[in-house]
């Protein structure tokens, strides 16, 4: 099992759960984050002094996948989020131990 | 066929009813009009005394009426119009904090008031302060006053002037946001009340008062409704406290933005229609010279915007919110000595001067000098009132109010566009003499203050939030207004 951690833009979530929705991977979690890449901030002024904000807001999706679909729905991901442009993001994937369901506690890929 | 010719009976009928009761009422009539007493209409002295007096009292309910309306207003200036200005400025771990401090003045110096205050203030007493007659509201009933308004109450210019003993120290508190203790501000703003709003109103507004236009001071301040009184004591107070309470834990260095800016839209707008009642109100009566106030004031606040936002237009590439609302109150300060004094269009003037130089204060002098004025007290009150101040000399016109009138009640000239530059004198003495006592006033109490109880919170709490660590609260909970907790 295999976890995918994806820093999106905020405006991109709609796009992404649709295309993620239509591989058939309807579980996932969504947080909100700050942060930034390469991407620059942008400056504000308050009673004439300039600030620059640098935490940007964002979009962190987490889902947990079977292995053999991992490399669709990375695509998936990719396809609805990228603009080309610097501040698209980043997906990362990271190895998962064990997977149990609450309810009725299966374990492994049964309980994705 | 039948039933027609009884329907025109009984119509037939009726009509004659109908017909005879219309006689009887007539002659009724006729007979009362005989017998009514003829006196009613005869003019007689006592008759003409008792409708003077329902003119008197009909004229004196008019302005009664928008003097307590305004009373209301000028509360609603302090609650929540500053509350929400100040508070929408602060972070948000510090603004039912700032919020507070707005509204325990409401409470403190109302019992204060009640108590001294207003004797203080508008008793009878020597040039500086006035006397202790008035304590416990003694002798404010509803005979009026005619040093004061002749048309209303005393009660209702007692409450009427409470309103703005509430909102001066309340424009302090903007000053030293984020890191003064409640318990020092609160002491601090009793004996402020004490020693410096009090000889200030009684010498501008107190019979007897050393700068009293209306009744014979010695350097008549031309000073409607509080440019010198309220704007520039507690303008440079608010300095003095910036300067010796220190800057806020990482100031400058790090960026501390307002939380909501929409809360300090909505607290400016407040303040705007609220200082209706606080210029025109200061006409004490509810007619052309209220209107005059009310439109010099409704001009000056719209010039100030306009100048301020374009101002920063050009500076900053943008024109802000924040920027336009404070440009607003700018223009609200400064015309605030002027409003019964000038045209509209010296007002509009007078705006657009205010929204310059306010800016010019907040942004730039500021910046040179270092200090930490959190929600820039002194730069639009304090600066804005002394330009108000100084400009109502120049624009002041006799045409407006003839407010100095010779011996002979010959009317003179009012400020310099009449021909009195002299006025201008008098105009820098009122203000000199509310910067010396704010000044110095503050710094003794502020030592005072902080050799009892110490004036600012500890590091880790400014840190923390004043909300938690000085009121136990948070503004936003959020996690109580979660959907299924």
């Amino acid at each position: 099992m295999t976890k995918l951690e994806a820093m999106i833009q905020p405006s991109k979530l709609d796009a992404v759960k649709s295309a993620l929705l239509e591989i058939g991977i309807d579980g996932l979690t969504v947080l909100e984050a700050r942060g930034h890449g390469r991407q620059k901030g942008h400056t504000e002024f308050y009673r004439g002094r300039e600030y620059t904000v640098d935490l940007l807001p964002k979009i962190k999706l987490e889902i947990v996948l079977r292995d053999e679909v991992v490399e669709q729905a990375v695509g998936a991901v990719i396809k609805a989020a990228q603009t080309g442009k610097i501040g698209d993001g980043k997906i990362f994937l990271t190895r998962v131990d064990e997977a149990i369901r609450i309810r009725n506690e299966e374990r492994g890929s049964n309980a994705l | 066929m039948s039933i027609q010719k009884l329907k025109s009976t009984i119509c037939a009928c009726k009509m004659r009813e109908w017909s005879l009761l219309f006689c009887v009422l007539f002659a009724g009539c006729a007979v009362f009009a005989q017998t009514a007493p003829a006196t009613q209409s005869i003019v007689t002295p006592e008759r003409i005394a008792e409708l003077e007096q329902k003119i008197a009292d009909a004229h004196g309910a008019a302005d009664n009426a928008w003097m307590l309306v305004c009373a209301a207003l000028v509360l609603m200036m302090t609650g929540p119009g500053l509350a929400l200005f100040y508070g929408g400025l602060v972070r948000k771990k510090n603004v039912l904090a700032t919020m507070m401090q707005s509204f325990a003045m409401m409470a403190v110096i109302t019992v204060l008031w009640g108590l001294i205050g207003y004797s203080l203030c508008f008793g009878s007493g020597n040039s500086f302060i006035g006397g202790l007659h008035h304590m416990f509201l003694h002798g404010v009933g509803a005979q009026p006053d005619p040093d004061y308004a002749a048309t209303i109450p005393l009660q209702t210019y007692m409450i009427y002037q409470l309103m703005f003993a509430i909102i001066t120290p309340a424009l302090i508190t903007g000053a030293f946001a984020e890191r003064m203790k409640f318990s020092a501000m609160a002491l601090l703003m009793i004996l402020w009340s004490i020693i410096v709003y009090a000889p200030m109103a009684h010498m501008v507004w107190g019979k007897g008062g050393l700068l009293n236009a209306s009744l014979g001071g010695l350097f008549p301040t031309l000073d409607f409704a509080g440019g010198t009184v309220v704007h520039i004591t507690s303008g440079v107070s608010a300095l003095v406290c910036a300067l010796y309470l220190g800057k806020r834990v990482g100031y400058p260095q790090q960026a501390m933005p307002p939380h909501s800016v929409v809360l300090s839209v909505i607290g400016a707008c407040m303040l705007w229609v609220g200082w209706f009642g606080f210029n025109a109100g200061s006409a004490l009566a509810a007619g052309s010279l209220a209107t005059s106030a009310f439109v010099a004031t409704h001009f000056a606040a719209a010039a100030a915007t306009v100048s301020w936002s374009v101002t920063e237009w050009m500076a900053m590439g943008r024109p802000s919110a924040l920027g336009a609302i404070s440009g607003a109150v700018a223009g609200l300060v400064a015309i605030t000595p002027a409003a019964g004094f000038v045209g509209p269009m010296p007002a509009l003037l007078i705006g657009l001067l205010a929204g310059v130089v306010c800016y010019t204060m907040v942004t730039k002098v500021k910046a040179v000098f270092g200090y930490d004025d959190s929600l820039d007290a002194f730069g639009v009150h304090g600066v804005g009132g002394t330009l108000g101040a100084l400009l109502t000399g120049v624009f002041a016109s006799k045409f407006v109010n003839p407010i100095f009138k010779d011996a002979q009640g010959n009317v003179l000239g009012s400020g310099w566009i009449d021909g009195n530059f002299h006025q201008l004198f008098n105009q820098l003495i009122g203000v000199a003499i509310a910067w010396l006592m704010a000044a110095v006033g503050t710094i003794l109490i502020l030592k005072f203050v902080d050799l009892v109880i110490g004036l600012r919170v500890p590091a880790e709490d400014e840190v923390e939030g004043l909300d938690l660590t000085q009121h136990g609260e948070e503004g936003y909970y959020w996690e109580a207004s979660g959907n299924n907790l």
